[in-house]
């Protein structure tokens, strides 16, 4: 009978559950701060549509970040379930960073996050407002923690290795790691524009459907708004992270560019097959020079060909795929965001039936962007698990194949359960006609009834 | 080493998984309890947990952060021992997780489902949890008696739980439903007295390390107010429960204290059982902690964090005391 090797299927399923697990913590990042800014323009300018996508967008809050917490307690037992050997030698490192992670993100953003969504009779309109920055700040917090981690995964610093186990030497410099402000950053933004795109992507739909309130069309003006500056802004960060990683790790830059021999004024590889057994990248479209110009800034830059770390780069072909699909999304939305910028705010028109269809299809993009950028970084890490330091391949479980296979299959069934569940019920809550709309009708009405949503 | 750090760890991780199993036990019994209410009784139950059990959650979060944090190697061993009651467990967890947010948005006649899926979640999680706490207790041993041993307890935190579940319903509601608790809290306290007792006759018998422990002189004697305590508190909880009138005149609360003395005297019994190991018979505190710089690094931390979450924890309970309304995002 076929046999599947255990640490393939260790690998295979830590990364489904943490792919699972990033795209809830993708849009509750950014859209904790998102509403809070409804929160805070109601408050201001006591605009009761401010106060309708609050309460619309609420609810996607609470059911995204549910979804996020159950699966993220998944993530902190598989550390020892599947990879104990990291921890037995990087405790002394990743123990603390994720333990931070718990007592200054988790519980708070737990703990308001029940006065967020249920709190709102029972304490002031300030105290109300502070629990909703309390939940943005904890995500951020979250954020924080858990990039550095991966960060000095990436590029360990500030350790000294003590018969095989990691002892920290400086705090600051493991959790300021050189990759760390650059991964941060990129996060950061990555997670604003999924959540940026979500937010934009149904209120589009909702007013093609024409179920939609005065809100909507507030709240799509602001994403727009939001979306033209951060989606440039992503290109210059990823491009300064992308220099981050030519200076620690060489190799997955050659990956991501399909680059095999060391060479100076590198072409760019825009599309092609690499090919790991041939050792090229076949039927490749070319710009000469371009990958040296952007990645050294100089036309004869020299860029170090995989064939230099023959055995110890990752695998070429998913890290180069991974790349292009990113940069390709993040170019679709640097499109979209500023063609929806020039009706809105040059034109000054409400948006036609092609703009709206063209971001309502960009509803999830950002988190395609998001899962497409982690397989670069992380599958660019391998074969490592800390970089240059710990092999992946060292760090497995014992487990026998069958009980990986089985557990394997159970934790797929599930997430594909919970992902159509998700899906579905976003579908039926953006479909369901605005509150907004029905008191607009009634003229005064304030008792929506039960078959309706805010915005 | 500093001896003292292990042992502070060791204390903090045990307070954050009893407070876990007392927190999360309450609305994990609610979700047992879920397929015995009516229609809007079941929104009422749930209403009643809303605000608090992401929160509840994150204490087993807590625990387990602190046995890697503190105690890498064990938290290895433990972990992969557990393997496939932790998976079970997660699973339950997940969907007793998403449960509780999708039937509040779903379509209606979708209710129905997620208030199974809730149920079943809270089941399956409770039972993996003792299934777990049974492995523990017999030090990761796989010998059929040990497998035995795991079911009894995985059998006997359900019963907890929905007690739990019960007292925490006397609390925030009033009427029909109060009356209900009254009735559910009665039928699971004799189970559940049955099944403490039975494991903790079990345990000594399970394990020589535990039972030369309880049973040498003088330690038995020193810790005799352990099972005298506990038995007075079970007894107690009993009257109060058969006599009603305390917990019909404004002492509803009693219930659910008597059940945390319980557990905190089980605690202790626990950690008095194991320490100082971290695996029973295989390794100590000492022998599993990781680098005194790390573990002094989070220890700054948690001195002056854990206070400030215990703070607005109980903020929070303070903002939603008094019996529960119906849910609202208002």
């Amino acid at each position: 009978m076929f046999e599947f090797d255990p640490y393939l299927l260790a690998r295979a399923q830590f990364a489904a559950n943490i792919s699972f697990h990033i795209l809830f913590p993708s849009i509750t990042i950014g859209l904790g701060w998102i509403l809070l800014f409804f929160r805070l323009r109601y408050t201001f300018t006591g605009d009761k549509h401010w106060e309708n996508a609050y309460h619309f967008w609420v609810k996607i809050f609470a059911l995204s970040f549910a979804i996020g917490v159950v699966s993220g307690i998944t993530m902190s037992f598989q550390f020892g379930t599947n990879w104990p050997g990291f921890m037995e030698r990087a405790g002394n490192i990743a123990g603390p960073l994720l333990g931070y992670e718990v007592l200054t993100a988790f519980f708070m953003e737990a703990t308001f996050l029940g006065v967020m969504l249920f709190g709102k009779s029972r304490v002031s309109n300030r105290m109300h407002v502070i629990a909703c920055a309390l939940v943005a700040v904890g995500t951020t917090l979250s954020a924080f923690w858990i990039l550095s981690l991966n960060s000095w995964m990436q590029t360990p610093t500030g350790y000294t290795m003590v018969d095989g186990v990691f002892h920290v030497e400086s705090w600051m410099a493991v959790i300021f790691n050189p990759s760390f402000p650059y991964r941060l950053a990129h996060m950061m933004i990555a997670s604003m524009l999924t959540a940026t795109f979500l937010v934009m992507g149904i209120s589009a739909w909702r007013m093609k459907r024409k179920v939609d309130g005065p809100a909507t069309a507030k709240i799509f003006r602001a994403m727009v708004a939001t979306a033209m500056i951060l989606a440039p802004l992503q290109v210059v960060v990823g491009d300064l992270h992308g220099l981050n990683t030519l200076e620690h790790q060489p190799a997955k830059v050659a990956a991501m560019e399909g680059i095999w021999e060391t060479q100076r004024g590198a072409p760019l590889t825009l599309f092609g097959f690499p090919d790991e057994e041939s050792r090229t990248t076949r039927f490749a479209i070319e710009i000469p020079r371009a990958a040296s110009y952007i990645l050294t800034h100089d036309l004869d830059g020299e860029i170090l060909g995989l064939n230099e770390f023959a055995g110890e780069h990752p695998p070429v072909a998913p890290v180069f795929w991974s790349f292009r699909i990113m940069v390709g999304i993040g170019v679709l939305m640097i499109v979209v965001a500023w063609w929806a910028g020039w009706v809105l705010f040059k034109q000054r028109r409400s948006p036609g039936p092609a703009l709206l269809t063209a971001t309502s299809v960009m509803t999830f993009s950002g988190w395609v962007a998001v899962l497409a950028g982690w397989y670069v970084t992380e599958i660019g890490r391998q074969p490592w698990i800390v970089y240059g330091m710990l092999n992946t391949a060292d760090m497995v479980a014992d487990h026998s194949s069958g009980v990986m296979l089985s557990t394997f299959m159970g934790y797929m069934a599930l997430y594909i359960f919970v992902m159509i569940s998700y899906i579905a019920t976003l579908r039926y809550m953006a479909t369901k006609p605005a509150a907004s709309l029905l008191a607009l009708r009634q003229l005064g009405g304030h008792h929506a009834n039960q078959q309706t949503q805010e915005a | 080493m500093e001896t003292w750090l292990p042992l502070f760890f060791a204390g903090a991780m045990g307070l954050a998984l009893l407070i876990y199993v007392i927190l999360d036990g309450y609305d994990l019994g609610i979700g047992l309890l879920l397929p015995f209410a009516t229609e809007s009784e079941k929104d009422l139950m749930i209403a009643s947990i809303g605000p608090f059990w992401d929160a509840n959650e994150t204490w087993i979060v807590l625990g387990i952060g602190i046995l890697l944090i503190a105690f890498p190697q064990a938290h290895g061993e433990i972990l992969t021992a557990m393997y496939i009651p932790v998976t079970v467990m997660l699973m339950g967890l997940v969907l007793r997780g998403i449960a509780f947010d999708f039937r509040a948005k779903a379509v209606s006649n979708r209710k129905d489902m997620w208030n199974l899926i809730f149920s079943l979640g809270s089941l399956v999680t409770a039972c993996s949890q003792g299934w777990m706490l049974g492995t523990y207790i017999t030090g990761l041993g796989e010998t059929s008696l040990s497998w035995l041993f795991s079911i009894l307890i995985a059998l006997t935190l359900p019963a907890l739980y929905v007690l739990l579940g019960a007292a925490w319903l006397l609390i925030k509601t009033e009427g029909e439903l109060f009356d209900k608790a009254m009735r559910w809290a009665t039928r699971a306290i004799l189970p559940m007295g049955l099944a403490l007792l039975l494991v903790s006759i079990a345990t000594p018998l399970i394990s020589q390390t535990i039972a030369d422990k309880w049973f040498t002189y003088p330690n038995g004697l020193m810790l005799l107010p352990i099972p005298v305590l506990s038995t007075l508190t079970y007894g107690l909880m009993m009257s109060l429960l058969y006599r009603q009138r305390l917990l019909r005149e404004g002492r509803e609360w009693l219930l659910f204290a008597g059940l945390i003395v319980l557990c905190l005297l089980a605690a202790l019994g626990l950690a008095y059982s194991i320490l100082p190991d971290i695996i029973i018979g295989r390794m100590t505190i000492w022998e599993s902690a990781a680098s005194t710089p790390s573990l002094l690094f989070t220890f700054w931390g948690t001195a002056v964090v854990l206070p400030a979450i215990l703070g607005y924890t109980f903020f929070v309970y303070r903002i939603f005391r008094g019996k529960t309304s119906e849910l609202t995002y208002e």
